[in-house]
């Protein structure tokens, strides 16, 4: 079997295959591309990929067909998907569907590189959690049971009072580098679920979006983590919340949500 | 003939017929019986005064005398004929000589009323006595009265021995006289009857015609032309409502019928409008974001390979800024048609400003535009969507360059800091009943902001009260009319009372009315029409508020005074083909976002100033 590639791109967009080749071919990534989703099965047929890049929008098979097909295929390749029709349902549906990120089309050069070296290290961490199984040594820290989680990257917890804490999970910290810079939203601001509701930057000079997993009304803001950001990768799910909200409609919205007590299983 | 106008005409017109009519026949009757009473008492005068005349003449048996006594008499034009018969039946004296000495059949007309009962009567009344008949068919009608000469001591006892004493009668007078002349005043009196009917039924009819026509017929044409307006799709047209009847009232509610008619036919055609405008969203947002990626990516690739070279990075960065400019752009295309909320930083204003201007610098130097900048330096940063307040300067610079038009002009932006109260700037946008069913009603809309619904009762009559949702205007709207009268107010969903039984209005002394503002206290109202008493007691502690006023001033042709008031409602475009009439729609939709305000004060040929107001704090 011939080396591994580390990416390949499926969009029916020339100019946006190319556009990903060339900047994450200079980045020092191997790069594939493929026109569309069967072109890029029959590749995955023939060799095995670290990563795939796919559009939502293409021709016969669409990325939500693309993923389903993946799995029934058994192919464990994580996915970023993205589109030029960006509507947030299309962000969160991906990634309740199994895919690891979301990058809503037209992205800088940055957002990409971001992604990608995110994604990397999120495969590199699920590999030595393959390893870890044998030793018994933790890896990174689970999402409490009693959470909900959109995609891998940010947990929600609900309150008695009617009111939810969202923060980031451990293991979307693990995938960054250290981090530099924590950027939170303000009191009162509406958060729109799957849209960017903080930003950290590492210290590479990335800088990575968490997807917020509701929407609602910011009614606070951590206070302990506006005074220490480094508190964050200390307790991630508990002192380290990033804001409490009133939802909006939280009944809905949860239903694109993975609940952590499925990650034991 | 099926109009209203003529059915009533005729209904009337029948009426006055018939009623015309038997009052005339009983009329004519009564004249007729009247005239023939004076005729048939002038005839028995007449043949009294014969009677008594020839008495002297007959107790000395003087027949010539007697014969141009009645020759005489007769003369007189009215008199057909005098008689006197003696008791066998034979004409002894007659105005007409060819008569004397003929027997008259006592079983004749004349004579039928005393002789019938074979005995004859001694005694008559006059009516008995008096005949009316025609010689033949064609002939005027006669009067005929019987004077029967009664025997008496003078008639036997004088010399000639005519009579004895056993008899009664001894004769009969018969006066004959011609009703022709009464039968041409009955004729007359019945002509004048006739002309009577004729000229009242035609006036009546004429008079009730008039009215008809005023009071029926045209409010009748009005609503009718105004049902073929609106069936041919002219909603806007409305009827004078004037009158106080119920036509009058019908076109009022066909007035108000058409303008519920119409708001439904604008939300349904802008709902139908925003699918399209959503599913064109989509479609460009896929087709411009492809493109936009390659663009985007190469340039801040090129960006972050040269960062050794500041000569090309200033330019790069242009490139990237304006590309994520208008991955926003397509972005809030695709949120405007699902009306999301604006994603709102702290930002300079001024930068926004320039930014904006930086866009349109090209179109402004082309009409030879001169953009006149009166900033005020003290501005704080605020919170705003930078992108969203970046496209309403540039939407407002757009159409002051195009007010301008070719041959040049200036454009004047101010901005201040000002510090308002919230009387006349804070709008309602939340507003609960006691039992916290929501009063803000999303369709109906004051001045474009939802208005708050109650459920008002006046004099018994239900309807709504839709108040102004902004903080000491008054431009609310009622379905039911109740001038002057307070109102009782409550909730349209559960009916619980609003008014405050405690309070009276400081101002008139009706009574007060009030819901709760949820986080902001209660808002307090005077319920009588016309007082515009109105206390938000939590914000008014909260004092005076920070704004940053925007002032964006042409000197272009100005708005016509009729459109001012309909400048930010979606599709309402003055620049014919060339706008969307989506503009100032949008720009007010993305203010009101903001909690600010936006007005446009204009002038004819004068210009046109925009002036927005954007609270500093939340």
């Amino acid at each position: 079997m011939s080396k591994i590639v580390d990416l390949l791109a499926v969009d029916d967009e020339p100019v946006v295959l190319e556009a990903v080749e060339r900047t994450c071919t200079t980045e020092g990534y191997s790069v594939e591309t493929a026109a569309d989703a069967s072109a890029a099965l029959d590749k995955l047929h023939n060799r095995r990929y670290r990563l795939i890049l796919c559009d939502i929008m293409m021709p016969a098979l669409d990325g939500f067909q693309f993923l389903a097909e993946m799995d029934r295929r058994k192919i464990k390749t994580p996915v970023i998907m993205t589109t030029g029709y960006s509507t947030l349902e299309n962000a969160v549906r991906s990634l309740y569907d199994g895919a690891i990120d979301f990058i809503p089309k037209p992205f800088t050069v940055d957002e990409l590189l971001a992604s990608v070296s995110r994604a990397m290290k999120y495969i590199e961490i699920q590999a030595a959690l393959r390893q870890a199984r044998s030793t018994d040594s933790i890896v990174y820290v689970p999402c409490p049971t009693r959470y909900l989680r959109l995609g891998y990257g940010s947990w929600l917890s609900l309150e008695n009072d009617g009111s939810v804490r969202t923060g980031v999970t451990d293991l979307y910290l693990r995938t960054l580098d250290a981090i530099r810079e924590l950027k939170l939203r303000h009191g009162n601001d509406e958060l729109v679920q799957g849209s960017s509701c903080a930003s950290l930057v590492s210290k590479d000079g990335l800088e990575h979006q968490v997807l917020s997993p509701v929407s609602g009304r910011v009614i606070e803001v951590n206070p302990d983590l506006a005074d220490d950001p480094m508190l964050l990768q200390k307790d991630p799910f508990f002192r380290s919340w990033f804001y409490r909200l009133i939802p909006s409609d939280l009944e809905y919205e949860m239903k694109h949500l993975i609940p952590c007590s499925s990650d034991r299983i | 003939m099926n109009k209203i106008g003529f059915k009533l005409i005729l209904a009337v017109g029948i009426t006055t017929v018939i009623s015309i009519g038997v009052y005339s026949f009983f009329m004519v009757r009564s004249i007729s019986g009247g005239l023939e009473g004076e005729v048939e008492r002038h005839a028995n005068q007449l043949s009294e005064t014969v009677k008594y005349g020839t008495r002297y003449d007959m107790l000395f048996n003087q027949r010539d005398r007697i014969h141009e006594l009645v020759r005489n008499m007769a003369a007189q034009p009215s008199i057909n004929r005098i008689r006197v018969l003696n008791k066998s039946g034979e004409v002894v004296y007659s105005s007409r000589e060819e008569d004397i000495g003929q027997m008259v059949d006592k079983q004749a007309e004349a004579c039928y009323a005393c002789h019938a009962a074979d005995k004859p009567l001694e005694r008559l009344s006059i009516e008995d006595r008096t005949r009316i008949y025609r010689v033949h068919a064609d002939s005027t009608r006669f009067l005929g009265i019987i004077n029967p000469i009664y025997n008496e001591p003078s008639c036997w006892e004088a010399s000639c021995h005519e009579h004895d004493q056993g008899q009664t009668v001894l004769g009969v007078l018969d006066v004959v006289m011609s009703l022709e002349d009464v039968d041409q005043r009955i004729r007359q009196s019945e002509i004048e009857m006739l002309i009577f009917a004729v000229v009242a039924i035609v006036v009546l009819s004429f008079i009730v015609a008039v009215f008809v026509e005023r009071w029926v017929d045209w409010p009748v044409r009005d609503l009718l032309s105004a049902t073929e307006e609106v069936a041919s799709g002219n909603l806007s047209h409305t009827i004078p409502a004037k009158r106080s009847d119920e036509l009058g009232l019908l076109a009022r509610s066909f007035n108000h019928m058409t303008a519920k008619l119409s708001e439904a036919r604008l939300q349904l055609f802008q709902s139908d409008k925003m699918a399209s405008l959503g599913r064109l969203a989509a479609g460009v947002a896929h087709e411009i974001n492809n493109p936009l990626t390659g663009v985007l990516t190469y340039s801040s690739f090129l960006l972050k390979r040269t960062q050794d070279r500041p000569e090309i990075q200033e330019d790069l960065k242009v490139i990237v800024r304006e590309t994520l400019r208008s991955r926003e752009i397509v972005k809030s295309l695709l949120d405007f048609a699902r009306q999301s909320v604006p994603k709102k930083t702290e930002a300079d204003i001024h930068e926004i400003l320039d930014r904006a201007q930086a866009v349109v610098e090209n179109q402004l130097s082309l009409n030879k535009v001169r953009v006149v900048r009166q900033l005020d330096s003290s501005l704080p940063r605020i919170t705003v969507d930078s992108n969203q307040m970046q496209q309403v300067f540039i939407n407002l610079l757009v159409n002051a360059a195009d007010a301008i038009g070719r041959n040049g002009g200036t454009i004047t932006v101010q901005t201040s800091l000002l510090c308002l109260s919230p009387y006349g700037m804070l709008n309602i946008r939340k507003a609960q009943c006691p039992k916290r069913h929501n009063l803000i009603d999303n369709e109906f809309k004051i001045d474009g902001r939802a208005a708050v619904k109650l459920r008002m009762v006046s004099n018994e009559e239900e309807g709504f009260l839709y108040l102004d949702p902004l903080y000491g205007s008054h431009h609310h709207r009622q379905t039911v009319a109740a001038d002057g009268e307070p109102l009782q107010l409550s909730c349209p969903q559960c009916h619980t009372s609003l008014m405050d039984p405690e309070k009276k209005c400081p101002v008139c002394s009706a009574p007060v009315f009030r819901f709760d503002i949820p986080g902001k206290g209660q808002f307090e109202n005077c319920s009588r029409k016309g007082c515009e008493w109105q206390r938000w007691a939590a914000v008014d502690e909260e004092g005076h508020k920070d704004y940053v006023e925007i002032r964006v001033q042409d000197s272009g042709c100005g708005i016509p005074k009729e459109d001012l008031p309909r400048i930010f409602e979606p599709f309402f475009s003055s620049k014919g083909q060339k706008g969307t009439g989506l503009g100032l729609s949008v720009i007010w939709g993305i203010i009101d976002n903001h909690n600010g305000s936006i007005t446009v004060q204009s002038e004819g040929g004068k210009g046109t100033t925009f002036t927005i107001r954007l609270p500093v704090k939340e």
